[in-house]
């Protein structure tokens, strides 16, 4: 028996070591994530260890590993690529309404169809090279490969010309005034002399290590749950600015869940969250050190609406006068109440957003505008012929066949899920039977796209320079097998939309002219309902001035830049906020 | 000998042949389409761009192909060591998302599972002979066990992390750290590991020690301990014989709890955000990201795999009976 053991214990001991090797190796963990490598200089050059009162911590925005750094893949690249590290022509001030110099010195119409720019000199990419025309040029033009996301640019931009190193002129087939606005602080440009020689796939999924760039800060190290970046000392923005952000390092920490963040900010470990934190408002009101944008209700600003969007292609909601009874009969109160403790506002009728107030016109608010109102509803619904039939307090369609409505939101949100528990609710009440219902994301993605839903909850467009995004998302044609990103409802209104393109023409500092084709826009808005506004999501900013201060709110001598690093939102005053921040125990 | 692993092999062969089969099924099976739900991120609303774009990742991707071909392209693959490349952190291989995670879930697992299996034990097992320890081993070993790892866990998180501040809420190491092997670092490391550790361990100990305190009661109760006694030996090789009797069915326990060792840390690692497998695995579902999720599986489907064997082995120096087992299956 004792041989026999003996003669097992080598046995065991390779078995052991087997295990571990094709197991991927229990050795001792090797705490390097997925290619946390970087340049092996920099990493010298650098600290391991960051010093607390030196460094900026924010989450909000990544949901996932940073994965790449390439800026033409806007929607999944680690924050701060498109912000920090790549820097758009201009930026976007929703507070005075207009475009802020940025990369470009001005910008101006030369005539109708020819946009011209003139670049900053002096401006240079963290390799040292100069920053010119050419690579304006070049990025643009990237513009023309198909699977680009800004390919549409194309449609009616005919040539970017690279007039001398400071000067690119843009001519157009058509001029597109709003989208071209939008387009201008949107597109981060990238150095020509690095990319050009990359192949479609490359440009378009590449991983762009080692991000060359114009902006503040460069990269300095990632691993799966955060991406840090570190200032650059000759960045052009201090003289021409005259803007020099305090933080040396930026650490973006990647969300695992708002809870883990709420963990984070208590103790105070996090700066800047951009989470949605249920109970902020307790946060805020407890002596926790952290504050928000308003110290009273609603607390955040807005950043988008969130719209009811009924599926116009099946029945009932083909009819304007039911999908007017359906706006009539949410208690959107009840849900700013209820459920977001007032964390949000209720949106206008229009769904515009605050910050486009001036281009609200009240008369047609008055007239056709909707509010709660349950009595209402049910006038609507029997003036149009929905009558209940079986006494079961519900309506029937005109041909007596049931109504049954499934609203949708993914499941896991639970704002939403709560929110459309309230609409079902309210719905109900007015006799509309509206049932909830939580998928999950992807199955709700698919439905939604190919148009096979009956009522959803959405938001996907929020503020940018112009009302225009807001109209094209609600009324955009034609109508195709899948919709992405606009027109869920598939609503068709050849004239809405012929009104669309309209305003796209027309300039985007003549506001008079804007007001007076987004008034006929919100008449056809608001007497057909396509979508239905009902509140203003919030722009979710928790901020610590334990090591920074200055943070933005509504105090009298507080910035009033937006609070946030949310993808796209650097540029419109996301930066900005970031560059104001001082320490809080020089 | 040769006889009995040789069937083992066999059998665990088979066993992976239908683990990656079905692994390679569920995913396509579920509601969703990955590439559309990439799309959908992306914000492209240009039809032109979006049919450029859905045609090129399903292409890249290898969906556009019959399933029968991309089953086959799967093994191909998969025998060549390649995992395919990840949808929710597009364009990083799987192979490497998966172990950037590895080494956080094994350090956490590996001596969660084995120290509260052997502190079990022995807890257990003076447990039995001690009234004082038994009154009180029994009931918190109930408590504990009673407790889900969330649970504990979210406690742990609430009251020495956030409260008492001793301990981080998040992470695998510090966020002003980077990676190097310095004494800073490692105690950053140890810091982070700490809770999500004690969640585990503390839940799992109740577990082994009501199993062993339990089995070594009914050993010490047996006729071959009575006999033992009656003939006069010593109290301490009646314990040691009861001891080796009741420990065979806890290597059985401890053989299904490395093999569920990943399913394991899954919510541990959802409460404390820690980098591992667990996290892994409910992004890659969220996300729908076929090739991560199979990828994770895979993993688990060998650490079972693994596991059952080195218990296998252990087994056959453990237990007489396997080896009388496999000396009759020679002659």
């Amino acid at each position: 028996m004792r041989n026999r053991a003996r003669y097992l214990i080598p046995l065991l001991v390779a078995g052991v070591v087997a295990a571990g090797c094709t197991g991927g190796g229990s050795t001792p963990p090797a705490p390097q994530g997925s290619g946390s490598a970087s340049a092996p200089g920099a990493a010298a050059a650098n600290p391991n260890s960051l010093p607390r009162n030196e460094t900026l911590y924010m989450s909000g925005t990544q949901w996932g590993p940073p994965a790449n750094f390439n800026p033409i893949r806007e929607w999944d690249s680690a924050t701060g690529t498109k912000g920090l590290a790549y820097e758009t022509l201009f930026h976007f001030d929703p507070n005075a309404g207009k475009l802020i110099p940025w990369l470009a010195e001005s910008g101006d119409w030369v005539d109708d169809k020819t946009y011209q720019v003139k670049l900053r000199s002096g401006v240079t990419w963290s390799d040292g090279k100069p920053f010119t025309s050419a690579d304006v040029k070049y990025t643009f033009e990237l513009g023309k490969m198909e699977t680009i996301p800004y390919h549409n640019i194309w449609d009616f931009l005919t040539t970017v010309e690279a007039v001398d190193p400071q000067t690119v002129k843009f001519s157009f087939s058509k001029a597109n005034y709003q989208q071209w606005s939008f387009n201008l602080y949107s597109r981060s440009i990238v150095p020509e002399h690095i990319w050009k020689d990359r192949s479609e796939q490359d440009v378009l999924d590449g991983v762009n290590e080692n991000p060359v760039a114009t902006g503040a800060y460069k990269y300095m190290s990632h691993d799966q749950d955060r991406v840090i970046w570190v200032k650059r000392d000759d960045w052009w923005g201090k003289t021409a600015l005259r803007m020099d952000p305090k933080p040396k390092y930026i650490v973006d920490i990647v969300n695992s869940s708002n809870e883990v963040a709420m963990g984070l900010l208590l103790q105070k470990g996090l700066d800047l969250s951009n989470n949605f934190l249920p109970g902020a408002a307790n946060l805020v009101k407890g002596n926790f050190g952290v504050s928000t944008f308003y110290p009273e209700p609603p607390y955040m600003l807005s950043a988008n609406t969130a719209w009811l969007v009924p599926n116009t292609t099946k029945k009932p909601m083909d009819d304007p006068e039911f999908r007017k009874a359906l706006a009539y009969s949410v208690d959107t109160k009840k849900i700013i109440e209820g459920v977001y403790g007032n964390l949000v506002k209720v949106s206008s009728p229009t769904g515009l957003l605050p910050q486009w107030d001036q281009y609200v016109d009240q008369s047609v608010v008055g007239q056709s505008g909707f509010t709660f109102d349950t009595a209402k509803a049910k006038k609507l619904l029997a003036d149009a012929g929905y009558r209940d039939r079986d006494g079961d307090g519900l309506v029937e369609n005109k041909d007596g066949s049931k109504i049954n409505l499934k609203l949708i939101v993914p499941s896991g949100w639970t704002d939403w899920m709560e929110s459309i528990r309230v609409i079902a609710a309210s719905a109900k009440d007015a006799g509309i039977n509206v049932t909830p219902d939580f998928p999950d994301f992807n199955a709700l993605v698919e439905v939604r796209n190919s148009g096979k839903f009956d009522l959803l909850i959405n938001n996907e467009r929020g503020l940018s320079s112009t009302p225009w995004t807001y109209y094209d998302y609600i009324f955009q044609l034609p109508i195709r097998k899948v919709q992405n990103t606009v027109n869920f409802g598939r609503y068709e209104n050849k004239e809405a939309w012929d009104l669309v393109h309209e305003l796209d023409q027309v300039k985007a500092d003549d506001v008079e002219g804007m007001k007076a084709v987004i008034s006929k826009l919100q008449k056809i808005h608001l007497d057909e309902m396509p979508i239905i506004p009902l509140w203003y999501n919030g722009l979710w900013s928790q901020v610590s001035s334990s090591v920074w201060k200055n943070w933005p709110s509504s105090a009298p001598n507080a910035p009033k830049t937006a609070p946030v690093a949310w993808r796209n939102w650097m540029e419109l005053g996301g930066f900005e906020t970031i560059a104001q921040l001082q320490p809080a125990n020089p | 000998m040769r006889h009995y692993f040789g069937r083992k092999l066999l059998i665990y062969g088979l066993t992976f042949f239908v683990a990656v089969t079905v692994n390679w099924m569920i995913p396509r099976f579920m509601p969703g389409d990955p590439v559309a739900s990439m799309l959908a991120r992306a914000r492209v609303s240009q039809p032109e761009a979006l049919e450029a774009m859905r045609a090129y990742y399903t292409n890249l991707f290898g969906l556009d192909e019959p399933l029968w071909r991309q089953y086959l392209n799967f093994w191909a693959a998969l025998l060549q060591g390649d995992f395919g490349i990840s949808v929710w952190v597009f364009p990083t291989p799987v192979a490497t998302v998966i172990l950037g995670a590895v080494p956080y879930t094994l350090g956490l697992m590996i001596p969660a599972v084995l120290l509260s299996w052997v502190v079990g034990n022995r807890l257990g097992a003076f447990a039995a002979r001690r009234k004082l320890l038994d009154n009180t081993v029994l009931p918190v070993g109930y408590l504990l066990t009673a407790t889900p790892y969330m649970w504990i866990a979210v406690i742990l998180a609430w009251g020495l992390g956030v409260v008492a501040g001793i301990f981080p809420v998040a992470g695998g190491y510090g966020f002003s750290l980077r990676p190097t092997w310095s004494l800073e670092f490692i105690g950053s490391l140890l810091l982070h590991w700490a809770l999500p550790f004690a969640s585990l361990f503390l839940v799992a100990l109740g577990g082994w020690a009501i199993g062993m305190r339990n089995m070594i009661i009914y050993e010490l109760e047996s006729d071959y301990s009575n006999y033992l006694a009656a003939l006069g030996a010593p109290q301490r090789l009646i314990r040691r014989y009861a001891f080796r009797n009741a420990v065979l069915p806890q290597i059985t326990g401890l053989a299904l709890q490395l093999g569920v060792l990943v399913a394991g840390a899954l919510v541990t690692e959802i409460v404390f955000s820690y980098p591992g497998l667990g996290s892994l695995i409910l992004k890659a579902i969220q996300n729908q990201d076929f090739f991560l999720l199979q990828g994770t599986f895979l993993f688990i489907v060998l650490g079972v795999l693994i596991a059952n064997f080195i218990i296998d082995i252990v087994y056959v120096v453990v237990d007489p009976r396997t080896r009388a087992g496999m000396a009759g299956a020679a002659a």
